[in-house]
């Protein structure tokens, strides 16, 4: 097997007294779609944020293709649950913005972002604002902007958290392709576990806090997936098992 | 046996005037919910759902036909009809007990009397012990607790809801659909819940309206008598959710 891009070790961090991440460790296989779920308030976003050092971590080591995570070096692109387009820039000009502060060459941004916004269906809106869109294009604006940067890591933390069930999946088929098309590397944090069968090719769950892995769960259902195929639901029941509080 | 119709939308389109222009958002709807029954109304974001819900409890008015509650013509909003709002809307000066006992109060009941009301309700929903929190203090969940019990304690004719769980995580969201399940089928009314997610719909409904997208009308309307506590795997289920997904006007 090849060597993990990311690798996790022994991750710890307390807020005060309150212990959150108590000793994670684990790898990330490049171009692997990793789900992250837990139940209600384990910590997943805390996890999130230390992972990449957005928060200082007690102890442990992260490195990316065998090196200490560094946000400065490493291409590392996030897609928060908030609607975080930005507000004064085109679609087009929110598309480039990562491109474009790291200095690609301008042929290059247009050949990405020409890509991009076709895979997802932007091209038609290239000129509009953010407050011109609706929820679902919004978090589509930013999924494209987080694919132009072609990142060695693609950090999601439940994007698709407010919006209907039917437009939910209809993203989510994007976003596989979206995956495929770049093989990008991806660990995707959700509340919802049906989501996270639908979309990973391993699940990691983790426990109560203090948080700890649980257990990995490899999910080799062919895709396109289908969320009433018996072994789907079997994943899902699974899943559920080891989370279930309500 | 013939069943009691309580709401009966009649022909019933509502247009905006706006300065942008004239917004019809509602082109003759038609629909009965009839007496104890749970009817879901299911439309794709933005459709014109909490537009339906404000003409029911007459916080706007319909532009053509008419709505009529429990035998009445709505033409304003009355404490006979209750609301359970997304965003809580809670008095966020009141603690628990206050907010409970708010409708009995403003109807001049006396207090030994609505305390006793409001005590009952607050069991039921599961917030025994804590009658004296403020809202601030409790999670979302259990606040939306408190906008259950406090649409039952007015004792309305009808409770409409309108995505009470919308920003709930999709665990908590499980909870409290076995919540309202079983405060339903404890205590029955007639009951209007809003939503735009199909598992809470199948979850909870007698019935499940499903509205166009803008402007909104009925599209279809499902029956679902599967045996309760319903199963969200069950193959009965997940067939059903296809068939509605199948069915529904796309959002985009």
């Amino acid at each position: 097997m090849a060597e993990p891009i990311v690798k996790v070790r022994n991750l710890t961090k307390s807020f005060g007294d309150l212990l959150v991440l108590d000793d994670v460790s684990f790898d990330v296989q490049k171009g692997e779609f990793l789900c992250i779920v837990g139940p209600t308030g384990c910590g997943k976003t805390t996890f999130l944020n230390s992972l990449t050092k957005l928060y200082n971590i007690d102890s442990g080591s992260i490195t990316i293709n065998g090196k200490d995570i560094d946000l400065r070096q490493n291409n590392i692109a996030y897609v928060f649950q908030e609607y975080s387009a930005m507000e004064w820039l085109t679609v087009e000009q929110n598309i480039m913005y990562g491109l474009k502060i790291k200095h690609v060459d301008k042929d290059i941004i247009r050949q990405r972002v020409e890509n991009v916004m076709e895979i997802v269906g932007l091209t038609k809106y290239r000129n509009f604002y953010p407050r011109q869109l609706s929820a679902s294009m919004l978090q589509r604006v930013v999924i494209a902007r987080a694919f132009a940067v072609e990142p060695e890591l693609l950090l999601m933390d439940e994007p698709y958290g407010q919006l209907d069930l039917q437009l939910k999946y209809h993203l989510e088929d994007e976003l596989i392709k979206l995956w495929q098309k770049t093989g990008t590397t991806v660990i995707f944090i959700t509340h919802n576990i049906e989501e996270a069968v639908y979309l990973s090719d391993r699940i990691l769950v983790l426990t109560n806090k203090p948080t700890k892995i649980k257990k990995s769960i490899p999910n080799n259902l062919p895709r396109p997936r289908k969320i009433s195929d018996p072994e789907f639901v079997k994943l899902r029941n699974e899943v559920t098992d080891l989370i279930k509080w309500w | 046996m013939s069943r009691k119709a309580v709401i009966e939308c009649k022909h019933v389109s509502k247009t905006f005037y706006t300065l942008s222009g004239d917004h019809l958002v509602v082109d003759d709807l038609n629909f009965t919910v009839y007496e104890n029954e749970f009817v879901v109304l299911f439309g794709p974001g933005q459709c014109g759902k909490t537009t339906v819900l404000n003409l029911i409890t007459g916080l706007e008015l319909p532009t053509k036909g008419e709505i009529i509650v429990a035998g009445e013509k709505v033409t304003g909003p009355s404490p006979k009809r209750g609301m359970v709002y997304q965003t809580t809307n809670l008095f966020m000066w009141y603690n628990v007990m206050k907010n409970v006992e708010f409708g009995p109060s403003v109807r001049g009941i006396s207090k030994k009397e609505r305390r006793k009301k409001a005590q009952h309700y607050i069991d039921l929903v599961g917030l025994t012990g804590f009658e004296k929190h403020y809202p601030v203090q409790l999670s979302g969940g259990m606040q939306q607790r408190v906008g259950i019990a406090r649409a039952y304690c007015n004792e309305p004719d009808i409770i409409c809801m309108d995505e009470p769980f919308g920003h709930l995580d999709a665990q908590t969201r499980y909870l409290m659909e076995k919540e309202v399940e079983r405060i339903s089928s404890q205590e029955k009314r007639t009951v209007v819940f809003v939503t735009n997610n199909v598992e809470e719909a199948i979850y909870l409904a007698d019935r499940i309206i499903l509205l166009r997208n803008l402007p909104t009308s009925v599209k279809k309307e499902y029956t679902v008598d599967l045996p309760r506590p319903r199963n969200y795997v069950s193959p009965e289920f997940l067939a059903l959710r296809e068939e509605i997904t199948r069915d529904m006007d796309p959002t985009l």
